[in-house]
């Protein structure tokens, strides 16, 4: 029987496989292994413990945690028992947490510990469809007496008596899965508005992972990581579907602090990361470059540019000269090789970087270090990534070709469209948006884009980011906070100069690395706010910035540059919690920031209110300076 | 809610020189409490613990442990007791990693010599093998994976804090003794450790004492209250009563306090 659904996948590696490892999880500093049998164990336990309780086909299950077993134990035991799963960012705050599960009509939730507990108690009133909240670690949980609280554990008991009752029903229900049942509701964080829930069927995921799967031949047992959160698109397609029905092994990190650490014990041949990530890792790989000895800070200093000229010419089509193929080979065996091992990135085969553009600079410096980084290119809607680079034909600026089986074609307008096997069964509880994402049955991904002569994709920034100067220069902020963020002291940052005579940054600082520097140079500082407005950290920035500027067009250089007092938060909204600038939102809240940066003043006040994740506010009130690129800085009076 | 009382001090006095540390001071810890010391500064809360754990003896009163008089006893004989305890400034090793300075917090459950342990397979393998499980626990318990191979140095200082609880947590101590887990924290580092404790009392019923400044946070999270003021006890309640004490009012929270 050819398998239509992830639970009938399972049942298959646990019946061909059975010992075989299936999922991992390190926990008291060592991995903790799961097979397939003991995979379905667990799915089959929690499923029939959920039946118990009153689960019916159609019925939906919500989780909120951190990568562990139980997400994606629980997400496929929804799924067995014929209803969909869902999964929740795990630091959205109450607000979000009590419109997603109220709006999912979810009967159950998952919760990983007391602090999502006591978000959901906090919510309960708004809550009324949830029968049961099932709590997995009970730390620090003894004492609470609510009926509407169960463990893991004791559903998984309940479910192993069942089971020893009704031997048949797990696999009759599993069984009774069909292609296109809804398996999965994937909220979207949206730039705009109420998150909707794009539903994806059986048919979905199981189409995206065959498909990546026949385009990149994993391998069953191939290890990937699960450490994005579940409730991304980004994190289902490889720990959950690709796992399942690929058979690939799933490694779930001791702490969302470990990755790092996790990734370097695993090797994983598969590694999807969003751009912020590689950007994380190039600025850790330059800072620990800094700290390391001459000898190495003057091999890797020498080399990495004869690397990325390297990639650069293969990437473009351009010949290779020999003696550069030369050392870039003498660079990879002895320098490049022993950097990819501290990073885990040894065994990668695939590195997948999507989600939002990376800039070029990260993208080559991967590649000449001999990372296979390629760019894949989709939507929530289109069950995450639906085109991608293949193997012998990485070019930079594109987004490879589509999926086996998937059609991408751009109209008239220059819009990219979808159909396919890939594309989603529509919102739910929302024909009004489904309706409006669909034409002619193709669906429209908001984003523009056009063939290069070489067949490859090329995503052009979202069509309503591109935008025009005052005199009419276009220009693309995505482009030049891409190029900002390449540097290792700035983690975000945001272009403005719509309708305006000349681009402007507001940057945010990397805490780290830019305290790090401040502390070899024996700059006190006190808080983030405090060391952003350093008037050498200022210095700092504004070498980096003159340095993205020399790669620009004269008429779209950046002229001013500030600093802002906070890290743009997902908490207060500024920001998706995938990371992209809701910018809108950004440019009305700073609005007299942005003014001031048009302006000839030289400091500007805020105010500005901070939510916590528990929902309390707070206020900092401060001043923000204003560099013009090349100006020497007036001294300010105290 | 009378408990068995686990740890006793009964008119015990101390003074430095010409200053009156503590002046026959009685308090009746009971098993599984969390209690809280407070008072002004130089109020004696630090002295009454450093007699209770043995870093200074008491030159009048005698101090009980489960009925047991340890009021003579060295530091680490009362640890072998099973009285473990924090110092207002971290007291940590602070070259050596996380882990080292947890797994030293068990020495004192280490029962094989020298020779033994440097062997590195039979008895000592397996000792060191249970006593790291002890301490991936308390890792677990206390979040801080990503800080295993860390230098002590190189941490922030509510990590640092966090990391010193980890380290009297090793010794699987039946009381705790806190001296000033939140001082310098900031309001989120005050919550998570005001987490942990609460959490450590609940999930192992260890009896912990706890001298703390922030009102806010003895209040929350302690049982009941001793008040100490220039060596003596001035009042010992529920958090409620002592807050409505006018002695209590007067002594420590000043004037601003009583002032309508």
């Amino acid at each position: 029987m050819a398998e239509a659904t992830l639970p009938q996948f399972l049942l298959r590696h646990a019946r061909t496989r059975p010992n075989d490892p299936a999922i991992r999880e390190k926990e008291k500093g060592i991995w903790q292994e799961w097979t397939w049998k003991e995979y379905l164990d667990h799915v089959r336990w929690i499923t029939l413990g959920l039946v118990r309780l009153g689960f019916e086909r159609g019925d939906k299950l919500a989780l909120i945690s951190d990568n562990r077993p139980e997400v994606y134990w629980g997400l496929v035991a929804a799924q067995a028992a014929g209803g969909s799963g869902l999964a929740v960012y795990q630091d959205a705050s109450a607000k979000e947490v009590g419109y997603v599960v109220d709006h999912s009509d979810a009967k159950f939730v998952i919760a990983e510990d007391q602090e999502q507990v006591d978000k959901l108690l906090e919510l309960r009133s708004a809550l009324g469809k949830v029968q049961k909240i099932i709590f997995d670690d009970p730390k620090g949980l003894a004492h609470y007496k609510d009926p509407l609280l169960m463990s893991l554990r004791e559903l998984e008991q309940l479910g192993e008596s069942s089971a020893r009752e009704e031997p048949r029903l797990f696999d009759e229900a599993v069984a009774a899965g069909r292609a296109e049942d809804v398996a999965l509701i994937c909220y979207t964080s949206g730039t705009t508005g109420f998150p909707k829930g794009a539903m994806l069927t059986h048919a979905n995921l199981v189409a995206a992972a065959e498909a990546i799967g026949e385009v990149e031949r994993f391998r069953p047992g191939d290890q990937v990581m699960a450490y994005l959160p579940p409730a991304w698109i980004g994190d289902v397609i490889f720990s959950l579907s690709g796992a399942l029905v690929l058979g690939l092994t799933v490694n779930c990190p001791e702490s969302p602090a470990t990755v790092q650490e996790g990734v370097r014990e695993i090797g994983p041949q598969i590694l999807f990361s969003p751009p912020r990530i590689w950007e994380n890792l190039v600025s850790t790989v330059q800072v620990k470059i800094e700290d390391s000895t001459p000898l190495k800070r003057w091999l890797y200093r020498r080399l990495m540019p004869l690397g990325v000229e390297a990639v650069r010419r293969e990437m473009e089509g351009e010949p290779v000269p020999l003696p550069l193929r030369l050392a870039t080979w003498l660079a990879r065996a002895f320098v490049f090789g022993a950097l990819r091992d501290q990073l885990g990135l040894r065994r990668v085969r695939c590195a997948y970087t999507g989600g939002a553009a990376v800039g070029p600079e990260v993208y080559l410096f991967f590649r000449a270090m001999g990372v296979n980084l390629k760019q894949v290119y989709g939507l929530t809607e289109t069950t995450g990534a639906a085109c991608l680079h293949r193997n012998e034909d990485v070019r930079l600026g594109t987004v490879g070709r589509p999926y086996p089986g998937t059609e991408i074609k751009i109209d008239e307008s220059g819009e990219i469209l979808f159909r396919g096997p890939l594309v989603f069964a529509g919102y739910y509880k929302n024909p009004e948006a489904t309706a409006e994402i669909f034409r002619d049955g193709w669906l429209q991904s908001g984003d523009a884009g056009f063939y290069d002569n070489n067949d490859q994709l090329v995503v052009i920034d979202r069509a309503k980011d591109v935008t025009s100067l005052l005199d009419g220069t276009k220009f693309a902020p995505q482009y030049i906070e891409n190029k900002l963020k390449f540097s290792p002291y700035i983690k975000e940052a945001m272009a403005v100069g719509q309708d305006r005579p000349y681009v402007a940054a507001m940057i945010n600082i990397d805490m780290e690395n830019v305290g790090k520097w401040a502390e070899r140079r024996q700059i006190g500082y006190t808080t983030y706010t405090d060391l952003a407005q350093k008037p050498q950290v200022y210095d700092l920035i504004g070498r980096e910035v003159e340095r993205v500027n020399r790669d620009l067009p004269e008429s779209t250089r950046i002229r001013k540059y500030l600093l802002l007092h906070k890290e743009l938060d997902p908490d207060d909204e500024e920001v998706t919690r995938t990371r992209k600038i809701r910018r809108k939102f950004v440019a009305q809240k700073y609005a007299p920031i942005i003014e001031a940066l048009f302006s000839d003043t030289a400091l500007v006040p805020v105010t500005s209110v901070i939510t916590y994740q528990d929902g309390r506010q707070a206020t900092i009130q401060t001043e923000l300076a204003i560099r013009a690129i090349g100006e020497v800085p007036e001294p300010v009076a105290v | 809610m009378d408990g068995e009382v686990q740890l006793q001090i009964r008119e015990v006095s101390k003074h430095f020189g010409g200053v009156q540390a503590l002046l026959r001071v009685s308090v009746e810890v009971r098993k599984g409490e969390i209690l809280s010391v407070i008072g002004p500064n130089g109020a004696g809360k630090t002295t009454l613990i450093n007699c209770v754990n043995g870093v200074f003896h008491p030159e009048e009163g005698r101090i009980l442990l489960n009925g047991t008089d340890i009021t003579r006893l060295p530091p680490p004989k009362i640890a072998a007791l099973g009285i473990a305890r924090t110092f207002q400034n971290i007291a940590l090793f602070r070259g050596m990693t996380v882990l080292d300075n947890l797994m030293l917090g068990r020495h004192i459950h280490m029962k094989n010599g020298v020779f033994r342990s440097v062997l590195y397979w039979g008895p000592g393998r397996r000792e060191e093998v249970r006593h790291r499980q002890v301490v991936e626990d308390i890792i677990d318990f206390l979040e801080i994976e990503a800080l295993r191979k860390r230098v002590v140095a190189s941490l922030p200082y509510g990590l640092q804090k966090r990391v010193e609880l980890g380290r009297a947590l090793a010794l699987h101590p039946r009381v705790l003794l806190l001296d000033e887990p939140m001082g310098g924290m900031n309001i989120e580092e005050k919550e998570d450790m005001a987490r942990f404790i609460l959490d450590v009392n609940d999930e192992w019923g260890t009896t912990i004492v706890l001298i703390e400044h922030d009102m806010g946070v003895v209040m929350d999270i302690s049982q009941r209250v001793v008040v100490l003021d220039l060596g003596s006890k001035i009042a010992e309640g529920t958090p409620k009563e002592v807050k409505t004490n006018p002695q209590v009012v007067k002594a420590y929270l000043g004037a601003k306090a009583a002032a309508p």
